[in-house]
């Protein structure tokens, strides 16, 4: 069998802020991959370092954060090494990037037909007739009904999901390997929500772009994904095919954060609650960060625990993971 | 925007009547103007004579009915000292304190925005702590000061730039203008910038306040991830955000810059409104006094006026709300 290159390869990827008071380590020895048509989930609490993993891959982290170590293999070139102006030919046409919030995303002040050109005119050589008709394409693409009268509008006279319609659709202008989308429906309707996943979804698999959904929201990651990392502290503690991580989840986190769904099957009973709070990434002590938290730790877990190899191709970063389908572990 | 415009009409003639009053009250008030004019040497027959041809005998109240009745037929009274119509006197002056404040305007325009944005953007670097540094000098060195400065390091010392008056004139419409001439333009040098100052480092503030706040906007980090040349970031999706509020104090300091350039204009010996103002007030020339203040009240309602308009080509969300109102 021969091994088809992932679009995306990270590799120990390290990114740090370097403050006034010391250096956070928000991302710390990621490794993940993801191939071309495949969704990934990248799950966490605020803070986990999800999102700062996302802007690592773009190049867009801000100061005084940098990427420390590590490499991210995109389509086989390492974009760590590459030079700013190399970087920005790809953002925007070959990644592309997904924010949270539609009412922050858009710029205010200029009218949608300028926000889209724009970018198409950007990365590829085209009259502004053609670049606005790319535009017009694009918006019929995710479901925006007049994109004439649309195009002419500003921001401020669509809704929140038209809005981050609009967003998609400027992602997916310039057909990207890649995209990368922040909690792009945790500002939205939950009916808004599905037709967003949806719309993203279908995009992707008709392109076979790859994507990196990056949510706290274990319900959205489901139905959604292919493959899921569940990031604490800046590390990914556990990833593998959703089903699998989903269904017989092996670090205590992982079962924590389950269990903290409410869920049909486990109606009436007390919901989950993971004991104590999320550490400050600041001058973290060594070993697990979650060990504090954690029911099952020992004196094992002073020590960084290694990522290994578990059932069903999952990954652990635990020495006491568990193993076996969710109803057990959780009773 | 019909209605918009009407209703703001109506709240400006409001304010130009209770201005009326404030203002002849207040001139009354000071001073008696005949102790200033008339020598003390003349007789009492001879100074009766002059006080009621200025019509000074008649009480308060039926001087102000006869300067509104004057005033609503476009006539601000006579002045006492040149006894020529006030309203004339002072637009005989306006153009040159307006080519002045203009001048000083496109400089603070156009040196504070770039230098403002220039310190939003790197707020960390020389450059833009050398220009933080300098708009707080801009901020409180007096005005006076920094004239006297200009006027000493670049007529004086390098002998490059007269130190005052107007210079050459070209009659435009029958208007003296200096800015068309190169000598008029060199006379205009140091007045302008001297004007300009306070208002360039009042400019850069804005403008380094709006750049930073706008660059840690979603929009421009969404920007930066479709790929975006930085140049295009900062001179599109950064310069139009931060117009809006540069152009809201710009519009009232440029009233504040043709009704108050006093300072300037005596420092430079400019002969302008402002100079024309000062002299009045030490004569107790009222009318002319009155005539000014009334003149700066519609100016400033028009400046106002033409904010707003302007506002709404910059910002499309008042432009619809305005629209519906």
């Amino acid at each position: 069998m021969t091994a088809v290159s992932p679009t995306l390869e990270v590799r120990d990827l390290e990114t740090h802020f370097f403050t006034r008071d010391g250096v956070v380590e928000a991302v710390h020895g990621v490794s993940f991959q993801v191939g071309a048509g495949e969704v990934l989930g990248l799950v966490g609490e605020s803070g986990s370092g999800k999102s700062v993993t996302g802007f690592s891959i773009l190049g867009l982290v801000d100061q005084p954060g940098r990427i420390a170590g590590g490499q991210i293999l995109f389509q086989g070139r390492d974009l760590v090494q590459l030079a700013e102006k190399e970087r920005r030919k790809l953002r925007g046409s070959k990644i592309a990037m997904i924010f949270q919030d539609p009412m922050m995303t858009l710029n205010p002040v200029l009218r949608i037909d300028t926000q889209m050109t724009e970018a198409v005119r950007a990365h590829r050589d085209v009259s502004h007739a053609r670049a606005l008709e790319i535009c017009r394409e694009a918006l019929v693409k995710v479901g925006i009904p007049a994109p004439d009268e649309r195009l002419a509008s500003y921001p401020h006279q669509f809704s929140g999901g038209m809005r981050q319609r609009v967003a998609i659709a400027i992602a997916f202008l310039n057909e990207p390997a890649l995209i990368i989308a922040d909690e792009p429906t945790t500002a939205l309707d939950v009916t808004i929500q599905g037709q967003i996943l949806h719309e993203a979804q279908t995009l992707c698999r008709e392109t076979g772009t790859a994507m990196i959904w990056i949510t706290h929201d274990l319900a959205v990651v489901a139905g959604l994904a292919d493959h899921i990392c569940v990031m604490y502290a800046g590390r990914i503690v556990e990833q593998g095919p959703i089903d699998a991580v989903l269904d017989r989840p092996a670090h205590p986190y992982t079962v924590g954060l389950i269990g903290s769904v409410p869920s049909r099957n486990r109606r009436g009973g007390r919901l989950f609650q993971i004991p104590g709070m999320t550490p400050s990434l600041l001058n973290l002590a060594a070993g697990c960060a979650f060990r504090n938290r954690c029911p099952r730790a020992t004196a094992a877990c002073l020590e960084e625990p290694p990522v290994r190899a578990a059932s069903h191709g999952r990954q652990v970063r635990c020495v006491h993971p568990h193993d076996g389908p969710l109803e057990e572990v959780l009773s | 925007m019909l209605v918009y415009l009407l209703r703001r009409l109506g709240q400006s003639l409001f304010v130009v009547a209770a201005m009326a009053v404030l203002v002849f009250v207040g001139v009354y008030a000071i001073g008696n103007p005949i102790d200033i004019m008339i020598s003390p040497d003349a007789g009492q027959a001879e100074m009766e004579a002059a006080i009621a041809r200025l019509g000074l005998d008649k009480p308060m109240w039926e001087q102000f009915f006869i300067f509104i009745q004057n005033a609503l037929q476009g006539d601000l009274g006579r002045s006492f000292v040149y006894s020529t119509d006030a309203l004339g006197l002072i637009l005989s002056k306006l153009p040159a304190t307006l080519e002045l404040a203009f001048l000083a305007l496109l400089f603070a325009v156009f040196l504070g925005v770039p230098l403002g944005m220039i310190a939003g953007l790197k707020p960390n670097s020389i450059a833009g702590k050398t220009i933080m540094a300098g708009s707080i000098m801009g901020f409180s060195l007096p005005n006076f000061w920094q004239g006297m400065m200009l006027i000493l390091l670049f007529a004086v010392i390098f002998k490059v730039l007269p130190s005052g008056g107007r210079g050459d004139t070209v009659q435009v419409f029958g208007v003296g203008l200096s800015f068309l001439t190169l000598d008029g333009l060199s006379h205009m040098l140091l007045p302008a910038v001297n004007l300009a100052l306070f208002k360039t480092s009042l400019v850069i503030r804005l403008a380094r306040a709006g750049t930073r706040e706008a660059s840690l906007q979603d929009y421009v980090k969404f920007a930066r991830a479709k790929g975006l040349a930085p140049r295009r970031i900062v001179l599109v999706h950064i310069l139009k955000n931060i117009l809006i509020p540069v152009v809201t104090v710009l519009g009232l300091e440029l009233g504040n810059m043709i009704a108050f350039a006093v300072v300037t204009e005596t420092v430079f010996a400019w002969p302008g409104m402002g100079k024309l103002l000062i002299d009045s007030i030490q004569l107790l020339d009222r009318p002319v006094v009155v005539a000014y203040l009334m003149l700066t009240v519609i100016m400033f309602i028009i400046i106002n006026l033409a904010v707003d308009m302007l506002y709404c080509v910059l910002d499309p969300r008042v432009r619809l709300s305005e629209a519906r109102a």
